[in-house]
């Protein structure tokens, strides 16, 4: 199994947990993921706010340097997975913006024709592709014990996903039941965190961050697990400011679910990033897995 | 529907929101159900919620539209899209009227444009996002007490590797940003 891989800014950076989880994770899985070489930033939601000819053509480079060899492209960051995958469906609707994006790209020297590059999310690649039998079969430390909360998000699980409800998605659910885990049903797995709201009007940011915690807290859950680089660092990095702002105490470790995932593999934590969370896992991961071992 | 240029002035502040969007004649099957409202995150935060707003569009309110905050409140969550019986890319909408209301200079009472004009300047610059140039220069020009704040926040980032003090740059820079003056030169807003 080989896949174009895209990173996205955020891997490399404040998401870094990410990105090496997922390498190691892929590896143990047989999957091999090759970065795309010279990818740039997706714009995130921003340059879309602002000229929407500009925001596909940055992101149809990154579909132009796809090898020729390559036909699916693999993105973990949910912002970077939807941007790609909705300029492929735009460019296949409209031929008159794909023909403009075309004379974008040219002026690079690149070009891409709507539907050559088959956009997936990682989830679905190690779900549908890797499947139940070849992931249980890497599980050498069952999450056995652990309450984890699955965190879809929004942008992975709409509009474009294609690989479950946008509703009700459960394919995260489904690969912690492998692993192990005790999976914690909440009703707003597929909320949104608020995106870029933390840096524009703080207290809506908070309140939307406050009611992801409360619900996984209500409903007994020891982690959260993310798929997306905004949704971990705003339940993470702004936690302490969310319990200042309503004067709570919450102490929930936020991590990526890849992170969790190669701890049922057995790999090192300092190999998937473990310690680079702003509310430690560690101590939680000590005293469920133990417990259940013991 | 494609229109000429010259045939614009014939046409509605609805059309002008239609052909920006993708998709955009949806638009003009809103049957007022409220669900994109009730489905939004930031609707209590909203001057007019989608619903609201889509029906002072039909009524060619056309100031009031582009300078409510309601556009800027989107966050791209698409869950008044994923839900909309009338297929209507509430999103997308929302993308438009953001851009048309800063083109018109009526994007009012929010950071939302200064965030996202410092984060494209960013990624023309380099071809990737710059986290820590992004929060510092944003807040510095827009909300220079807020930074007092995000401190500490910054601090255990740092800390913690999850922020570099550098920026990285592609390699092929030169051609990344020809293809967006490119853009830019096609008229930016296909």
């Amino acid at each position: 199994m080989s896949y174009a891989y895209y990173p996205g800014c955020s891997l490399e950076s404040s998401s870094a947990a990410y990105d090496v989880s997922v390498r190691a994770v892929t590896q143990r899985l047989g999957i091999e993921l090759k970065e795309l070489d010279d990818w740039n930033c997706c714009g995130a939601t921003e340059y879309f706010a602002q000229d929407k000819l500009t925001a596909c053509s940055v992101i149809a480079r990154n579909l132009a340097l796809v090898e020729p060899r390559d036909s699916q492209l693999v993105a973990p960051c949910a912002a970077c997975f939807l941007n790609l995958k909705k300029t492929d469906h735009l460019m296949a609707d409209d031929p008159q913006l794909a023909g403009k994006i075309n004379q974008a790209l040219a002026a690079g020297g690149l070009s891409y024709q709507a539907g050559r590059v088959l956009v997936r999310h990682l989830l679905d690649v190690i779900y549908t592709d890797v499947g139940e039998e070849s992931v249980r079969q890497q599980v050498v430390r069952p999450l056995t014990g652990l309450r984890v909360a699955p965190y879809y998000g929004c942008q992975i699980v709409r509009p474009y996903n294609g690989f479950d409800n946008s509703e009700h998605p459960t394919k995260l659910d489904e690969l912690f039941g492998w692993l192990g885990a005790e999976v914690v049903n909440y009703p707003v797995k597929t909320h949104c965190c608020g995106g870029h709201m933390t840096q524009i009007s703080e207290p809506q940011a908070y309140e939307l961050i406050r009611r992801l915690l409360q619900s996984a807290a209500d409903n007994g859950a020891d982690v959260i697990l993310c798929m997306c680089p905004m949704c971990q660092l705003n339940l993470d990095a702004y936690q302490r400011a969310v319990n200042n702002h309503f004067h709570a105490g919450f102490k929930i470790p936020i991590v990526f679910f890849t992170q969790m995932v190669g701890v049922a593999f057995g790999i090192e934590p300092s190999r998937l990033g473990i310690g680079k969370e702003i509310v430690p896992v560690e101590p939680v991961l000590r005293s469920k897995l133990q417990a259940a071992s013991a | 529907m494609i229109t000429m240029a010259s045939d614009r002035r014939a046409l509605t502040f609805q059309d002008d929101v239609i052909a920006e969007t993708p998709d955009g004649e949806r638009l003009r099957h809103c049957m007022q159900c409220g669900s994109c409202g009730g489905s939004c995150p930031n609707g209590p935060d909203m001057d007019h919620t989608p619903r609201a707003l889509f029906a002072l569009i039909a009524a060619g309110q056309r100031d009031k539209v582009l300078s409510s905050n309601t556009q800027w409140c989107c966050v791209s969550c698409y869950a008044c899209t994923s839900r909309c019986p009338q297929s209507i890319p509430v999103t997308d909408v929302m993308y438009s009227l953001k851009r048309i209301s800063l083109r018109a200079g009526l994007a009012g009472g929010t950071d939302a444009p200064a965030l996202a004009r410092t984060f494209t300047g960013l990624l023309d610059k380099y071809g990737r996002s710059f986290e820590f140039g992004l929060a510092s220069r944003y807040y510095l020009f827009n909300k220079p007490l807020s930074m007092l704040k995000m401190g500490p926040l910054g601090l255990s980032m740092f800390t913690r590797g999850r922020m570099s003090l550098v920026p990285t740059r592609i390699r092929q820079l030169g051609q990344l940003q020809a293809i967006i003056q490119k853009a830019r030169d096609l008229g930016g807003e296909a």
